[in-house]
């Protein structure tokens, strides 16, 4: 994955989102749910919006979701996605509850360039599984397709 | 609610330096040149200015300005946040510091360099990214025209809107700015064709859906109504103001709330017309914040011109242009072809059109709307002659 570094990468010990980027690492896609009241959120945040508990618990999900968006960027970008682009980045909304959403890519493998697939084929509402790439020491969520 | 805003401050002068590209004046010097440009339109003197509001972006600091340009003791300054959010924010909290007493006469401004490559903030980015752009900034959704893009994308999706709408917005401005010879694409036409060939940024949106890079300063001066009758410029009565943070909502990657193209229009709306007399049915001309063109629809849709969805649909048949469109938009060219600085220009076209000075006119124009950034913390402002 060479190719890919230099691209922006999340802070690992980030008081909120640490145990998220923690639980990619082990190849598992987490969602930050209350413990006081059950109810989901993302992205995470100190507070939940529904009760004001600030208890919080990371719940495994089912790793699909659908395509609720996507793009294709092209340059001027920074040069570690100028070289990748014409690439594209999705919006998955999560299988289990459409409104916890991720950002992310379409690729055909976990470790498959972003690039690779014509973005002409892609399609909002097709269905994806998450799968999980490393690139430096940070493990990032990707997607495949699920049909 | 009789409202301690309503029509009693109004904007009395205005000033702008030249837009261009690598201009050679730092941002406070073109801060400092719009604002004395515009107290002299009013016809005011500097030591009579005594409040400062202006964007926290701002370089060029309160007590720099006020020292620059030689202004009185200042007894209200304010700072507001969220780049094009705030360019009507702004100007309404001046308004409210005049109209409470809080001082007298008020600038609010706005100066950016911008075309410099080195100026925007998603090529400075650090390696590692903190807070919620980790959530869409590792996997390529970088600058704010790919954030955009996925909620064009949808909003297409949705709502059927095609290239061919974005393509309206991008025209109707364009035919304005070719009207106003201030405006950076004064001499260069857009045509249909040309639009469609324009290279994709973040598809699905081209060239010629982004606003200029623009290096400028745009500057306004409000004062209370009553000084204003006695003042050089017919007044632009600030009629209603309104900001809103809609719940659940997230700085440009707004996707994460359970409808993303509610946008933070729909609620600064909805207070803005509740403190309004002029409702969006008689609104003539409209202001609308325009960092790319797929906002003009959602804003349409979200200051309630058309009904959710509608706002593509809106743009056909040159409804936005001007003299016979439905609803002149973005009259002097806005950020897509007259100058993007941060919208700060679509509050002085407002002000132009109350006055009835815009180079593309609407004739006998009472009212105005101008709209501040869509996907950000926002605000607006209906200005009346």
């Amino acid at each position: 994955m060479t190719m890919e570094t230099g691209l922006l990468l999340p802070y690992l010990d980030d008081e909120v989102a640490a145990p998220f980027w923690a639980a990619c690492s082990r190849n598992e896609l987490v969602v930050q749910t209350c413990a006081a009241c059950d109810k989901s959120r993302m992205p995470p945040r100190p507070m939940c919006p529904h009760c004001r508990s600030i208890a919080v618990k990371w719940e495994p999900t089912s790793g699909f979701g659908t395509i609720w968006s996507y793009i294709v960027p092209h340059p001027p970008l920074l040069p570690a996605y100028a070289e990748l682009a014409p690439y594209n980045a999705i919006v998955v909304a999560l299988e289990e509850d459409p409104t916890i959403r991720f950002v992310g890519n379409l690729v055909t493998s976990a470790n498959g360039a972003i690039n690779e697939i014509d973005p002409a084929t892609i399609r909002i509402g097709e269905k994806v599984r998450v799968v999980f790439t490393t690139i430096d020491d940070v493990t990032l969520p990707r997607w495949v397709r699920a049909d | 609610m009789a409202g301690l805003v309503k029509d009693r401050t109004a904007i009395v002068g205005i000033g702008q330096t030249a837009f261009g590209k690598g201009l050679a004046d730092s941002e406070l010097s073109l801060a400092c040149q719009a604002i004395s440009t515009a107290i002299d339109d009013a016809g005011l003197t500097p030591g009579e200015v005594d409040g400062l509001s202006m964007f926290s972006m701002e370089k060029g600091r309160e007590v720099e300005v006020a020292r620059n340009v030689g202004l009185g003791d200042i007894t209200y300054f304010s700072e507001l946040g969220y780049g094009g959010g705030a360019g009507c924010g702004v100007v309404g909290h001046a308004a409210m510091a005049v109209a409470t007493g809080q001082c007298n006469v008020a600038v609010a401004w706005r100066a950016r360099k911008r075309a410099s490559k080195t100026s925007r903030p998603w090529s400075q980015v650090p390696g590692r990214i903190a807070g919620h752009w980790q959530w869409s900034r590792p996997f390529g959704v970088v600058r704010p025209v790919d954030e955009i893009a996925m909620l064009t994308r949808r909003y297409m999706h949705e709502f059927g809107a095609t290239r061919d709408h974005l393509a309206n917005v991008a025209i109707a401005s364009r035919k304005h700015a070719n009207r106003n010879p201030l405006a950076s694409m004064y001499d260069k036409e857009l045509s249909r064709e040309q639009y469609m060939e324009g290279r994709w940024i973040s598809e699905p949106l081209c060239l010629f859906d982004n606003c200029l890079e623009t290096d400028g300063a745009l500057a306004v001066v409000i004062t209370s109504a009553e000084r204003a009758r006695d003042l050089a410029q017919p007044p632009a009565f600030i009629h209603a103001f309104a900001q809103s943070i809609p719940q659940q909502h997230q700085v440009m990657t707004n996707y994460f709330c359970e409808d993303p193209l509610i946008g933070p229009a729909y609620a600064c709306a909805s207070r803005l017309w509740e403190r309004s007399d002029i409702k969006a049915a008689d609104v003539p001309v409209a202001q609308l914040y325009d960092a790319f063109s797929s906002l003009i629809p959602l804003s349409l849709e979200g200051y309630g011109f058309c009904e959710r969805g509608e706002g593509a649909a809106f743009t056909e048949n040159g409804a936005l242009e001007w003299p016979t469109g439905r609803l002149p938009t973005n009259t002097s060219g806005g950020g897509m072809s007259e100058a993007y600085v941060h919208g700060f220009n679509l509050v002085l076209e407002g002000v132009r059109q109350c006055r009835g000075t815009s180079t593309s006119q609407v004739e006998g124009a009472e009212s105005c709307l101008v709209t501040s950034g869509e996907g950000v913390p926002t605000s607006a402002l209906l200005l009346r002659a």
